[in-house]
């Protein structure tokens, strides 16, 4: 088996014996722990109240739209960074201008996004309207 | 543990029924190191809650946990059994099978990242050579536990919770992703061991003191982190007086001891990717890669040093925990997107036009490295004097109200 190979089995096996660990835990549990479930107990916590209502409601759309944004930016990042890995390489190669040129147009391509969203105002948490100029 | 895998196919494999049995070895190897691994964050994450838990009460003059074993120290197993036999409940219009599915997500998201964390010279799971990349990646395991457990709690505090936490980590994972992108610029690799032979075992050849915009990428890694990490000032998810306890608010027993584990366990794992990536991880001074691995003498003594330096960031995290107060919503909001994020990009440019133009092993280099060094030494050294500075004060205020002496020695635990 290849070191490569054997980094992804180990993943795999990680991630299985986390999932059986949280599993064989809450299992122990249930031999161990009472179970007089009532009504009142089974109420969601809404300060002490009878709970109005679910809480499956709309939210404020800028969630999505920091959602949205977030995913652009995380895309492209994931790009960058093969080639910064090879960026050190070029340098020792001597391609030194053409490795810098090509990362740092990628950057600031994703840079002029940046300053378009920043400008539009989606990284304004609280909006402003014309009404309440401060 | 690819070495001692190797090590023993070579010696050990035998075939059983006509059958090549070598791959029987390397599960082997790699459930026991995912067993250590988890017994490893296991043990950190409870005494990193009873430590945490007792410099918070010394910080607000209280005494702490003191009476489960000696000093107390055994209060995390018998928190852990008594949040066992706690009753499970499930509220009454969640989503079940959400719910239950929630705590996996995020404990999956937290031992995976323990596969390409490094102890040590050849002390690690599995020397992935995609290692830090898949560190981030798989770090997002988390906010999907944390969402859905958040979602499906039918509870609106819990909903607040979860969209409030979904918002901070995923806006912080920028300039996480783009600091850490300038270590892979100056490091050529994405392996973890890779980024730590890439630096030297004098402070001066760490990726921290490179250049100042490496410098200032440490703290916009830090910052973030902590924001991944919902530690305070960015507890905004699960802040106390506000939003109940925010997305695990209808979790109870093992399930909520789940979500609280794994963000004791990415103290660890934060302090850990900072000292890799920035502090020279576990180089030993004036020994090469090449020799790292010579003796076992050598190996334990980079696993010594990674581990202090790794627990001194656990500890500054601790205590920032509990100094600094809580940011609102749209100035953490701010913060990330207006000014770490800009300020990580300009990290990037910078950094590249330093490589571009000085050279990391000529003499100019080292040079410039050592006049970074200095002047993040004398920074340090600014900094404590400010902290004995105020103390002065507070203390003879102190001594001027009660007529008692303020110093309490520190060897003494309260």
């Amino acid at each position: 088996m290849t070191e490569y190979g054997f980094s992804f089995v180990s993943v795999i096996v990680f991630l299985s014996l986390a999932a059986l660990f949280v599993f064989a835990v809450l299992l122990l549990g249930r031999f161990l722990r009472p179970s007089r479930s009532s009504q009142e107990k089974r109420s969601v916590y809404e300060c002490g109240e009878r709970p109005i209502g679910d809480a499956w409601f709309n939210f404020n759309p800028r969630f999505y739209i920091i959602a949205l944004i977030f995913v652009i930016f995380d895309v492209e990042i994931s790009f960058t960074f093969p080639v910064a890995k090879v960026f050190s390489s070029w340098i020792k190669q001597g391609h030194a201008g053409l490795a810098y040129a090509e990362l740092a147009t990628f950057i600031v391509i994703l840079l002029l996004g940046f300053i378009y969203v920043w400008k539009k105002g989606d990284l304004d948490w609280l909006k402003k309207f014309d009404h309440d100029v401060n | 543990m690819w070495y001692l895998a190797n090590y023993l196919e070579k010696n050990y494999a035998v075939s059983i029924n006509g059958q090549e049995s070598a791959w029987l070895i390397y599960l082997i190897v790699a459930i026991a190191s995912a067993l250590v691994m988890l017994g490893f964050a296991s043990l950190f994450a409870g005494l990193a809650s009873f430590v945490e838990r007792r410099i918070a009460g010394r910080i607000m003059a209280r005494v702490g946990p003191n009476r489960v074993g000696p000093q107390g120290l055994f209060q995390f197993v018998a928190d852990g059994l008594k949040l066992i036999m706690k009753e499970d409940l499930i509220p009454n219009g969640a989503d079940r099978f959400l719910f239950k599915i929630a705590p996996y997500f995020v404990f999956a998201g937290m031992l995976g990242t323990f596969v390409v964390l490094p102890f040590g010279a050849n002390i690690v799971a599995a020397n992935m050579d995609v290692g830090i990349f898949y560190i981030i990646s798989i770090t997002a395991l988390v906010v999907v536990g944390i969402i859905l457990g958040g979602w499906a709690s039918n509870s609106k505090w819990s909903m607040f919770g979860g969209l409030r936490s979904a918002a901070q980590i995923v806006s912080y994972e920028i300039p996480l992703a783009l600091s850490i992108l300038v270590v892979v610029l100056l490091s050529g690799s994405l392996s973890t061991q890779g980024i730590i032979s890439a630096q030297g075992g004098l402070p001066w050849d760490w990726f921290i003191f490179h250049s100042p915009f490496a410098f200032i990428a440490f703290f916009i890694y830090f910052v973030s982190a902590l924001a991944e990490g919902n530690r305070t000032p960015f507890d905004l998810p699960e802040a106390e007086s506000e939003l109940v306890a925010g997305y695990c608010t209808e979790y109870s027993g093992f399930r909520f001891v789940v979500f609280f584990f794994a963000e004791w366990a990415n103290l660890w794992i934060m302090s850990a990717i900072a000292v890799i990536c920035f502090l020279g991880g576990w180089r030993v001074p004036f020994i090469s890669v090449e020799e790292s691995t010579s003796s076992w003498g050598i190996i334990l003594l980079g696993l010594a040093i990674f581990m202090v330096k790794t627990l001194a960031l656990v500890v500054v995290v601790i205590q920032l925990r509990w100094t600094l107060p809580r940011l609102r919503l749209d100035q953490m909001m701010n913060l990330c997107w207006k000014y770490l994020v800009p300020g990580s990009f300009v990290c990037i440019l910078g950094t590249m036009t330093w490589m571009v133009l000085i050279d990391w092993n000529s003499m100019i280099g080292l040079v410039l490295r050592v006049v970074v060094f200095a002047g993040a030494f004398m920074l340090l050294a600014y900094y404590i004097y400010r902290i004995r500075f105020n103390y002065m004060i507070d203390r003879d205020n102190y001594k001027k109200m009660t007529g008692k002496d303020m110093w309490y020695p520190p060897y003494r635990l309260p």
